[in-house]
């Protein structure tokens, strides 16, 4: 028997299994950078125009922290810079299907059946790998053509597309590897995710800093420097390529040394008693919490360090640089560029926390639907009490994490003005400022989870809508009462303008609205709802 | 407290199935009742209303002399609950869950724990990712059977444990019940139904078809009877309560009601009998009878029903007289009768009972 039989037959089980969630990524992240183009072909028809917003907006620190750097002032230029953080989005959904098959499949016992049928030691994995590889091409092939649709050109058009295609195919090699390392899909996609984090802020760093070097340690970073409609070098495709080589080689010897089921990774025997902490709902939400928890602070932490580091650097850049100090005044003029960069960092960190919000709030989801909370409801627990014990979590884990990022960013912001006490406070202010508009989306999680149990998936929904909101409003011009759907609009921008209680309070109160509604539906409904 | 449960007319919906349909159950204290019933007659459902997880939609429930849905908190205390698929959390160890759930039930018996997991050989220290199928039961139960709790729900509770523990499981409620505690057990083992259960609940499509002691429900049931005769067989036929009547030369094989056993031995003396074996009902063929037979329509009216009309005329019907050949004299042919010993079975009969 080959070490690749059934591959064929368990790459169309994930064809068939992710029918509808495999387009749908794939053609939105086809349909995204062609709308960029289309909207840079509306806003700024004359190349005056494109100029003034290249060297303006484009070199604007904190959009190239974003969404990395620009090369030229061209339609394609700029339309592949603005496609920069789309990238990272291919990366993590290639990373994600590849766990999802691998990992994942072999946690829930599905893959010890399929094991012991007719099938190779290599085929789950090969087969998740080119189901994914050939998803990333294929968003490459469809953005390339539909951006040369738009007229602009064909060689430029495919450089892009190949450099995202390459971003999936390197963190879907990623994901097979991290999928090796653990006995579980969780902590398999922890580190991947954690890959993809390293790399973006790789790439910030090199993009933001003097220290240029440091994005050419990035796969992200590789994809700007293709240079896509400014004159391609492309070359620099061999360097994911390469990458996925290496991973693959690593990863492959990996995944026939160890058992089914058991990572590389050991998992140890635990306790033969419960400590006095583990006697109660609380008890065990930090449980089921904490890793999660400490992931993300370390995640928002390093995020505050770099961004704070990188924020004197950037505000540095203006000086002297006549058509930067005009758009440093339209957004908001004398506390300078530096600022402007860091609320915005701050006000993406707070979308991120919102994420972590959902996730934590929707654990309860997954918690019933693997019959875990049918027997602790059947003993003297109350439902509210569980709930409660989760929405602890929830609510507090973003509190938690932004206080983390605002903290690290008022200190190596605070460490390169000069101005640690003064800049400490101010920061950990303007990143707490975010956590009312977070608490939003984890009630709305809540809400889902009490009345729609089913339908639970839609908070990340409406979180992608928000990001959405916030990344292309300004580029869509988007109506005012469009941008108002979000709550991270009605987040004052503390640093710029001041605090102002009413929208933080109004948030609050929203939020706390919407948990209630979830706790009294979660009170009256039928568990467990499968 | 005479009836730690007691369910009346009990109703639940699920969109358009109606997987409780006016369904009774009474269990009586320190008893072990079995709850018996096909795949998807209702029985986890019913369990779910009586643990509050499901709002009942009609119908009367009281557990424990209380409301399963208001007072699910503190009745709560006073029970415990075995899943048919306990699902651990995979971070957590065997003695962490033990005691966890222990605690949320009001605190467990370290002696007692300490020996169940002896005697159910259940290594505590493991993470709950490792155990296999029957040892996240036994964590269940060893939680469960720790705790000082009036009454145990089970549900399926041995579903993956080997005979030999599973004999330690029917140690155990042996011995719950010794100590005076109300066991509901819903299972599909015959023999431990058989070994531990006082009275069973059979149920089947969401409603009560029967209940009783197991001596009371064989004694509803017929008797199979093989003999070999000393002179030639009359007579029989034409006794009410005898059918299936099968004649051999001189030995005759039949089945007969509890109720016209007595006048069947009579007659079978009065012609000399040189050798005789009598069966009494075996639990499968009693299970078998109520899961594949319609229950709202009785035996005697039974040979319409086979034409399919009503709600329950989907399984196949046993009372079906022209199924079963010239010997089927009475619509009362019986469920297979494969089970019974000495090969007695008619192989014309055996149809009846698995014809589906």
């Amino acid at each position: 028997m080959s070490t690749l039989t059934g591959t064929g037959h368990l790459a169309r089980l994930i064809l068939r299994r992710d029918r509808i969630v495999l387009p749908l990524w794939v053609l939105l992240l086809t349909v995204l950078p062609v709308s960029y183009a289309g909207s840079f072909l509306a806003l700024f028809p004359t190349d005056a125009e494109r100029t003034a917003y290249a060297t303006g907006t484009a070199r604007n620190p904190s959009v190239v922290a974003l969404l990395g750097p620009v090369y030229g002032d061209s339609v394609g230029a700029l339309t592949a810079q603005r496609g920069g953080f789309l990238q990272v989005i291919v990366g993590l959904a290639a990373l994600l299907t590849v766990v999802r098959h691998t990992r994942a499949e072999e946690e829930a016992g599905r893959r010890e059946l399929l094991g012991a049928t007719v099938l190779g030691r290599y085929a789950g994995l090969t087969a998740a790998l080119l189901v994914t590889y050939a998803a990333s091409l294929l968003l490459g092939l469809l953005t390339a053509a539909g951006l040369a649709a738009t007229g602009l050109p064909a060689a430029g058009s495919l450089a892009y597309g190949l450099s995202a295609a390459l971003v999936g195919v390197v963190f879907a090699t990623v994901g097979g590897l991290a999928a090796q390392l653990t006995a579980t899909a969780g902590g398999a996609r922890g580190i991947a995710v954690g890959a993809l984090g390293v790399a973006f802020a790789l790439r910030l760093v090199g993009d933001t800093s003097d220290h240029g070097w440091s994005s050419w340690l990035s796969p992200l970073g590789w994809a700007p420097r293709i240079r896509a409609y400014a004159g391609e070098r492309w070359w620099v495709l061999a360097l994911p390529v390469a990458l996925t080589v290496l991973l693959a080689v690593a990863t492959y010897p990996v995944s026939v040394r160890r058992d089914l089921g058991a990572g590389v990774l050991p998992s140890r025997p635990g306790p033969a008693r419960a400590g006095r902490m583990l006697s109660g709902p609380f008890g065990l939400a930090w449980r089921l919490h904490r890793g999660q928890l400490l992931g993300w602070s370390m995640g928002f932490g390093l995020l505050g360090l770099v961004l704070g580091g990188a924020a004197e650097a950037a505000g540095r850049s203006v000086a002297g640089n006549a058509a930067l100090a005009q758009v440093m005044a339209r957004l908001g003029g004398a506390s300078g560029l530096a600022e402007a960069y860091l609320g915005a960092s701050l006000g993406l960190a707070g979308l991120a926390a919102a994420g972590y919000g959902i996730q934590a709030a929707l654990r309860m989801r997954s918690e019933e639907a693997a019959g875990r909370v049918e027997p602790l409801l059947a003993t003297g627990v109350h439902r509210s009490a569980w709930l409660a014990s989760h929405l602890v979590f929830a609510l507090l884990g973003p509190v938690v994490v932004l206080a983390l990022a605002g903290l690290t960013t008022g200190l190596t912001y605070g460490l390169s003005v000069g101005d640690v006490p003064g800049q400490l406070p101010r920061m950990l202010g303007a990143g707490l400022a975010q956590v009312p508009a977070a608490w939003v989306l984890a009630g709305l999680a809540v809400l889902l989870y009490g009345l729609l149990p089913r339908f639970t998936a839609t908070a990340w929904a409406v979180l992608a809508v928000v990001v959405l909101l916030g990344q292309l409003g300004a580029v869509l011009e988007l109506s005012q009462w469009l941008l108002d759907l979000s709550p991270f609009t009605h987040t004052p921008q503390v640093l710029r303008a001041g605090w102002s209680a009413t929208p933080l309070l109004t948030l609050t109160a929203l939020a706390g609205v919407l948990c209630a509604a979830g706790f009294a539906s979660f009170r009256r409904r039928d568990t467990p709802v499968g | 407290m005479e009836t730690p449960i007691a369910v009346t007319g009990l109703v639940k919906t699920f969109g358009h199935t109606r997987a409780l349909d006016g369904l009774d159950l009474t269990v009586r204290a320190g008893e072990v009742h079995g709850f018996l019933g096909p795949n998807g007659a209702g029985k986890s459902t019913t369990i779910r209303v009586l643990l509050g997880l499901l709002r009942a939609d009609a119908g009367a429930v009281r557990l424990l002399d209380g409301d399963p849905w208001r007072d699910a908190v503190t009745l709560h205390r006073r029970l415990a609950y075995v899943p048919g698929d306990v699902t651990l959390w995979p971070q957590l160890s065997g003695g962490e869950v033990i005691d966890l759930l222990g605690r949320m039930r009001g605190g467990l018996d370290p002696r007692r724990r300490a020996e169940l997991l002896e005697s159910f050989e259940l290594d505590p220290r493991k993470k709950g990712r490792t155990y296999s199928k029957g040892n996240r039961q036994k964590v269940g139960l060893v939680a469960a059977l720790a705790s000082d709790v009036e009454l145990l729900i089970l549900d399926e509770p041995t579903s993956g444990l080997d005979p030999l523990m599973e004999e330690v499981f029917q140690h155990w409620i042996d011995r719950a019940r010794r100590d005076g505690r109300t066991v509901l057990l819903s299972s599909h083992i015959l023999a431990e139904v058989e070994a531990l259960c006082d009275r069973v609940t059979i149920i089947r499509n969401g409603r009560h078809v029967e209940t009783g002691t197991l001596t009371e429900l064989r004694h509803l049931h017929r008797t199979a009877i093989d003999a070999e005769l000393a002179g030639p067989v009359d007579g029989l036929d034409t006794l009410p309560g005898v059918h299936d009547l099968r004649v051999d030369g001189d030995r005759v094989r039949f089945d007969v009601d509890t109720a016209a056993l007595d006048a069947a031995l009579r007659r079978l003396t009065e012609i000399g009998v040189r050798s005789l074996v009598s069966q009494p009902p075996t639990l499968e063929e009693l299970f078998l009878r109520h899961y594949e037979t319609p229950p709202a329509a009785p035996p005697a009216a039974a040979p319409p029903a086979s034409t399919g009309e009503g709600p329950h005329a989907e399984g196949p019907h046993a009372e079906d007289p022209h199924a079963d050949g010239p010997h089927a004299d009475s619509p009362h042919a019986d469920g297979p009768t494969g089970e019974r010993p000495g090969g007695a079975a008619p192989g014309n009969d055996r149809p009846t009972g698995v014809r589906r």
